[in-house]
């Protein structure tokens, strides 16, 4: 079990690192985009997450 | 001009994390002796060809649009990472990745540890190696199977990359030192503004957004994104400042 989850742990900081809310607002941004299918969503999406995300950390 | 940026954005991902490795490889073979390292280089290289070998092909059986989707979606949070930390680098709020200080603890902690040997390998200099290269390499192999099996052209990203190895292997060979010259910071930052700038790309694409101009608002993308990046470092060089009094 504990190999399991140090798999699982490894991939989660791989993929995610850090701040799983950046990831969260990637999956957000993902999702509204194909909502309404509209391309000025994401690169908005990623402004606000890459900043609350350095701001958090630079806090 | 996509194939441009795919091969330079697998050249420069595989570039910073063939010196990182390098690093590790090299401590290791001073301090625990070559035979057991190179043969924990091969091992790591092997394993990372098996991965590309098997994901490869796996990649290209997914319809493009769903690929680009969950590649775009890893991309961003991948990149994000790498933007996060190369923001906070330039801005002073991390500390610089400093090879010659790398290397030499890592020198410190391979010559301090105990011997292991089985099988005449050294399994403490064959495991650091072997974590050096495979950790990295993934890294490496990550990005070259997104991009590539994206752009319909792994091949081409594979390529990029493998330039790289075969760049940092030989100027480690002949310096017989960490590569700390290399500018490996303005390196991360640009692969961190690459990869974001893709995963926007392909992901908005993938969620059924249509993009005006077609892949020439790829450098719209790059552009918005590198402005992005330095009005925050800008910002937090001023709010830094504010921090730290002269």
């Amino acid at each position: 079990m504990s190999r399991i989850s140090a798999f699982g742990r490894f991939w989660w900081n791989f993929v995610v690192g850090d701040d799983w809310v950046a990831a969260a607002g990637v999956i957000a941004g993902l999702a509204l985009t194909a909502a309404l299918a509209a391309w000025w969503l994401l690169p908005i999406a990623v402004a606000i997450v890459l900043t609350m995300s350095v701001l958090r950390a630079a806090r | 001009m996509k194939d441009v940026l795919l091969v330079l954005s697998a050249f420069l991902a595989s570039a910073v994390e063939m010196v990182e490795a390098l690093t590790i490889v090299l401590a290791s073979g001073l301090a625990r002796g070559w035979r057991s390292s190179l043969i924990g280089v091969a091992a790591a290289t092997l394993a990372l060809a098996v991965v590309v070998a098997a994901l490869g092909p796996a990649l290209t059986l997914i319809p493009i649009d769903a690929l680009r989707l969950v590649v775009g979606g890893l991309l961003l949070t991948f990149g994000l990472q790498w933007l996060r930390k190369a923001i906070l680098r330039a801005s002073g709020f991390k500390a610089l990745h400093d090879e010659d200080a790398i290397f030499a603890r890592e020198l410190r902690e391979a010559e301090t540890a105990p011997r292991d040997e089985r099988a005449g390998i050294d399994w403490y200099g064959f495991t650091l190696s072997f974590k050096g290269v495979f950790l990295e390499g993934l890294e490496v192999a990550f990005i070259v199977l997104t991009f590539g099996s994206t752009q319909k052209n792994i091949p081409l990203a594979a390529l990029g990359a493998a330039v790289a190895v075969v760049l940092v292997a030989v100027v480690g060979v002949l310096a017989r030192a960490p590569l700390a010259r290399v500018p490996e910071n303005t390196m991360k930052f640009a692969v961190g503004v690459m990869l974001t700038t893709f995963g926007i790309f392909w992901g908005a694409e993938g969620a059924g957004a249509h993009w005006p101009g077609g892949d020439a608002a790829l450098l719209g993308v790059l552009a918005f994104v590198v402005l992005l990046s330095l009005v925050m470092v800008t910002l937090l060089r001023r709010r830094r400042i504010e921090l730290v009094p002269a």
